[in-house]
């Protein structure tokens, strides 16, 4: 068993968002990180979230590169 | 600009957002015009999520493919101009909106892509994380941290939790998919998830072996 597999079962130790507060949020976190800003000051517990749930985190990465297309 | 309205929303809505935005809140042709341009817009964010998944969806014909874009797109629509009130202005209208299509056409390819598999809905087998979690290729510490997770999963967490931790994290199956076949929402099975994972890192820290860091 790898170490990123540990990783998925344990998930995130720092506080997370939930999926809700996530979708929430989402947007506005990936415009902050296309403008270079600290979107993970900006939207606190996002990165822990996205790096706990398989689902959220694909969404993301889908959002960033759609709108980064565009840009 | 209306009172009611923040003065943040209206900085940082750019040409094409702002007239999409307000061609929805009118009414008659011009809302009509505006629902289709965001169809068109959501159906192009659907076929972008499914065209990132085309490998794991190799099964699917090209009329398959397009019902399932347009399904997502349809129903994406419909949440945008159900949600419409609550849009903040904190990001493009575009940008928001597209979140919901993305959404909607990544659940339903996982959703495809586990149609007709087993999914384990029952309390999870401890033979099957038995057999994940033990190697004995592992160093002698590896095997000590494995094996106190494998007893915190049989002994620590609830059948519900051990259904959801193992599904999702030893047996990949997505969470959408677990939801649906559970009867729940992802939001309701990712709690489960991270309360089972909470109860994981306890017990670690309780036998001295914090997870990310070398065992004592």
């Amino acid at each position: 068993m790898s170490d990123r597999d540990i990783e998925r079962l344990l998930g995130p130790a720092a506080t997370e968002l939930g999926c809700e507060q996530c979708f929430e949020a989402l947007d506005r976190y990936v415009e902050l990180e296309l403008a270079g800003a600290e979107a993970d000051e900006e939207v606190p517990g996002m990165a822990a979230h996205l790096e706990g749930c398989p689902a959220c985190a694909e969404e993301h990465a889908s959002l960033l590169a759609l709108v980064a297309e565009e840009e | 600009m209306p009172a009611s309205e923040p003065a943040s929303a209206t900085a940082r809505l750019d040409d094409p957002s702002a007239r999409l935005l307000a061609g929805l809140q009118a009414t008659g042709a011009r809302h009509r015009d505006a629902v289709a341009e965001l169809h068109s817009l959501l159906l192009r964010a659907a076929r972008f999520e499914l065209g990132r998944r085309a490998a794991m969806l190799a099964a699917c014909g090209a009329a398959e493919l397009d019902e399932l874009a347009q399904e997502s797109a349809d129903e994406a629509v419909t949440a945008v101009l159900a949600k419409l009130d609550s849009f903040r202005g904190e990001s493009r209208f575009t940008t928001w909106a597209y979140k919901f299509a993305l959404l909607e056409a990544a659940v339903r390819a996982r959703r495809r892509m586990w149609r007709g598999r087993e999914v384990p809905t029952e309390p999870a087998d401890m033979g099957l994380v038995a057999d994940r979690l033990g190697s004995p290729h592992d160093d002698a510490e590896r095997r000590e941290l494995l094996g106190a997770i494998a007893d915190a999963i049989r002994d620590e967490l609830s059948e519900r939790q051990r259904t959801v931790l193992v599904a999702i994290t030893l047996q990949d199956v997505p969470i959408d998919v677990l939801a649906e076949r559970m009867g729940s929402s992802r939001g309701a099975i990712y709690k489960t998830l991270h309360d089972a994972r909470a109860k994981l890192r306890r017990a670690l820290a309780a036998g001295g072996l914090a997870p990310g860091e070398e065992p004592r």
